[in-house]
């Protein structure tokens, strides 16, 4: 069914068609919109969902835990300082191996505080054990949500699936849904093979783990991590099948021939894809590999995707204060320099903190640049901000 | 009262082998709340004494569902469970009875839980809060919380040449939450067992969230040998440093009314965190320490209207 829809709209709606046990979540800009609109579900008896209006997303990811701890099927939805605050949590979620999902809506953190959309907050959290989930639009926030529960759960681990802060979240889009019944019959019925209220079982969730355990289980945890780029894989596939959308670890928007490519995540997928078209009509060879999943990071297939490409963009929503790059470009190049493909010439732009927008011109004289670099086969500036006055 | 002859008979759901120092309060305080629950039920426990030292991987001292996810929160992650329960019990997934119990000790309670505790209060989850109390952080060393009296030697308020040890007087915890307006709240300590059990048995009976304060003399932290424990719990109700009562629906009852009132004195001098404060120079603070706890006496007696 076609229908317009926010992000924040489309995200809430696979939330009221997936019903889930319990959601606990605390307002915060841009997310708030999902937890209201969700909550009138409730109220409207929609969904049979037990909400918990808690005081803080700290206590917000505590109840998600607790009660996917006893056997629950869990969501929450939040953004920037909430998902900060959660920080703590995030890590014991994902050590318990619970599979919550968060509705996360991309902002950045303070400070100076700025409620618009940069990947700041995700980034803060991924090395947390998440699987994390970028969409590009609405209609991707909303697959991303029904996959991600199945996703979840097979591979017993937290999920987030991410928007861009007003940019997705709060633009409306033609987006198509898939009908109530269909979704239920997607996920499934939640079936944990252990829980705290089987009362006839007993355990002891959360024991200490010292020198002796703690490793191993931390060993586990990531291979779990390893082993859902497969899960995400399978369940994509099967998500195509049922519905007829393509899902994989990323997008090649006209790659496979591409000499000069950028690698980017969200919504700035978009625009790029509007100039790669226009280069393209020039005759030039560009592309664009968009990002879905960044955690867990699929280097492997990233790298073999970039064999053909002489001069390679990376741009990051986000900056960090430390590394000697944005977040995604560390990741790309570090995968880079274990393959055969490590001469690729690769640069790093930072753009759109707080939410600055990123314009089809912009993305443009990156592939300026990049035609240039392949020519000379000289990188001069290495590190690049994008549309900031320095 | 409960009945002792009948509650040995039941299963021991907090089993010995744990590695609570020896006389820790903690310890008797979970085996006397199992003790008492009727019911099936789930525990949620901070970071803290109880924790780390029953579920040392892969060994465990709880025969019920036990769960830990973090210091502060354990209020929060109890709600979490009983919401789950709601949810399940509303689809027919469950069809027990549960009760849901979180055990938080004073700093994870008073201090840093706070913020969590009073929102699962507020918001009328039916669960019972226990805050086993030994008036400091002793997971980590026995740091100062705001549960710690006047005077006391701590490891973050240490008494020294210039210092009498903590100088703030513990926070009324427990009048926090009769200020949530919640069916239930209670303050008792281990020594009286015939008051604790049947205080736990009120608590899950009540349709809304519950607290119980308990006191929990420390043998390591309060510096005391550990066979005393339970005397321990008994001077302070006999000294009036913690006075027995129960709130039920905002109505105050006293539960214990010592047959003398004995002066501070004799709960403070077997306790080493309070050593110095018989030094000459510092009887000042005992006349304080004595003159609030007659105050708040007097404020419990005339709450209870007796
Ligand atoms: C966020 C956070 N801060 C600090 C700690 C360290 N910590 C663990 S237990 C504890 C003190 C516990 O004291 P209390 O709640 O009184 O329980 P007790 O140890 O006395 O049983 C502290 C400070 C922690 N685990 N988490
Ligand atoms: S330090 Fe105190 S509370 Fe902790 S185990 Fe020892 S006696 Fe018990």
């Amino acid at each position: 069914m076609k229908t317009i829809k926010t992000g924040n709209e489309a995200m809430a709606e696979a939330m009221r068609q997936i019903n889930p046990d319990v959601v606990a979540a605390y307002p915060i800009t841009p997310a708030t919109e999902i937890v209201m609109i969700f909550s009138q579900f409730v109220a409207d008896g929609l969904v049979d969902t037990e909400y918990i209006a808690v005081e803080s997303e700290h206590s917000a990811m505590s109840a998600c835990i607790g009660a996917s701890a006893a056997g629950a099927r869990v969501m929450t939805s939040t953004s920037s300082q909430g998902l900060a605050l959660m920080y703590e949590m995030l890590y014991i979620a994902a050590g318990l191996r619970l599979p919550i999902v968060i509705a996360e809506v991309n902002r950045a953190l303070s400070s100076p505080i700025n409620i618009h959309g940069d990947h700041s907050d995700t980034m803060g959290a991924r090395d947390s054990g998440w699987i994390q989930l970028f969409s590009e639009n609405s209609q991707e926030a909303y697959d991303n949500i029904i996959q991600a529960v199945k996703i979840a759960e097979t591979a017993k681990l937290p999920v987030m699936v991410t928007t861009d802060g007003f940019i997705i979240s709060h633009c409306t889009e033609v987006i198509e849904m898939v009908s109530d019944d269909e979704v239920k019959k997607f996920v499934g019925a939640y079936k944990p093979a252990r829980f705290l209220l089987d009362i006839k079982n007993p355990y002891t969730l959360g024991a200490i783990d010292l020198q002796d355990y703690y490793f191993e289980h931390k060993r586990q945890e990531a291979e779990a991590m390893r082993n859902a780029g497969k899960i995400i894989l399978d369940v994509a596939a099967d998500f195509d099948k049922k519905f007829g959308r393509k899902y994989e670890f990323f997008e090649k928007y006209k790659l496979d021939d591409a000499e000069i490519a950028v690698v980017c995540m969200g919504s700035a997928s978009g625009t790029t894809k509007v100039v790669v078209d226009e280069l393209r009509s020039k005759g030039i060879k560009a592309g664009l590999l968009k990002l879905r999943v960044f955690r867990p990071f699929p280097y492997n297939e990233i790298i073999k995707e970039l064999s053909s490409v002489n001069a390679l963009a990376v741009l990051d929503r986000s900056d960090t204060f430390s590394a000697y790059s944005g977040p995604l470009f560390t990741e790309i190049t570090s995968s880079l320099y274990t393959s055969l493909n490590s001469k690729l010439l690769t640069l790093n732009y930072i753009y759109g903190l707080g939410g600055r927008d990123i314009s089809t011109e912009q993305i443009k004289s990156v592939f300026d640049d990049l035609a240039k670099i392949s020519q000379t086969k000289k990188v001069e500036n290495l590190i690049n901000y994008i549309g900031v006055r320095e | 009262m409960a009945n002792l002859k009948e509650l040995s008979k039941k299963e021991e759901l907090f089993t010995g082998g744990h590695r609570l120092c020896s006389g820790c309060g903690a310890g008797i305080v979970a085996r006397q709340v199992l003790i008492a629950c009727e019911k099936p039920v789930v525990i949620a426990n901070a970071t803290g004494c109880l924790e780390v030292a029953t579920t040392i991987f892969p060994y465990t001292a709880w025969k019920v569902p036990w769960f830990h996810s973090a210091f502060e929160n354990a209020a929060a992650t109890i709600a979490g469970i009983e919401a789950a329960y709601n949810a399940l019990k509303k689809k027919g997934k469950i069809t027990e009875e549960i009760n849901f119990i979180a055990f938080g000790g004073d700093g994870g309670t008073y201090d840093i839980g706070l913020q969590a505790l009073s929102g699962a209060m507020e918001r009328g989850h039916r669960i019972l809060y226990i805050c086993y109390n030994n008036e400091a952080y002793m997971n980590t060393g026995i740091q100062r919380s705001s549960a710690t009296p006047k005077g006391a030697n701590t490891t973050t308020a240490p008494s020294g040449k210039r210092s009498t040890g903590k100088i703030q007087a513990r926070k009324d915890l427990t009048a926090i939450m009769v200020a949530h307006n919640i069916p239930y709240v209670a303050q008792t300590t281990l020594s009286f067992h015939n008051d604790l059990i049947p205080k736990v048995q009120k608590a899950l009976a009540v349709d809304g969230p519950s607290f119980m304060n308990i006191l929990q003399p420390c043998r390591l932290g309060w510096g005391y040998p550990p066979e005393d424990t339970i005397r321990m719990g008994r001077l302070a109700a006999d000294t009036c440093i913690w006075p027995i009562y129960e709130v039920e629906n905002g109505l105050y009852k006293l539960n214990y009314k010592p047959k003398e009132k004995n002066p501070v004195t004799e709960w403070l001098k077997p306790q080493n965190r309070f050593k110095h404060l018989f030094s000459p120079g510092n009887e000042e603070i005992i006349k304080q320490l004595q003159e609030d706890v007659d105050k708040n006496w007097e404020k419990i007696l005339s709450n209870c209207n007796t």
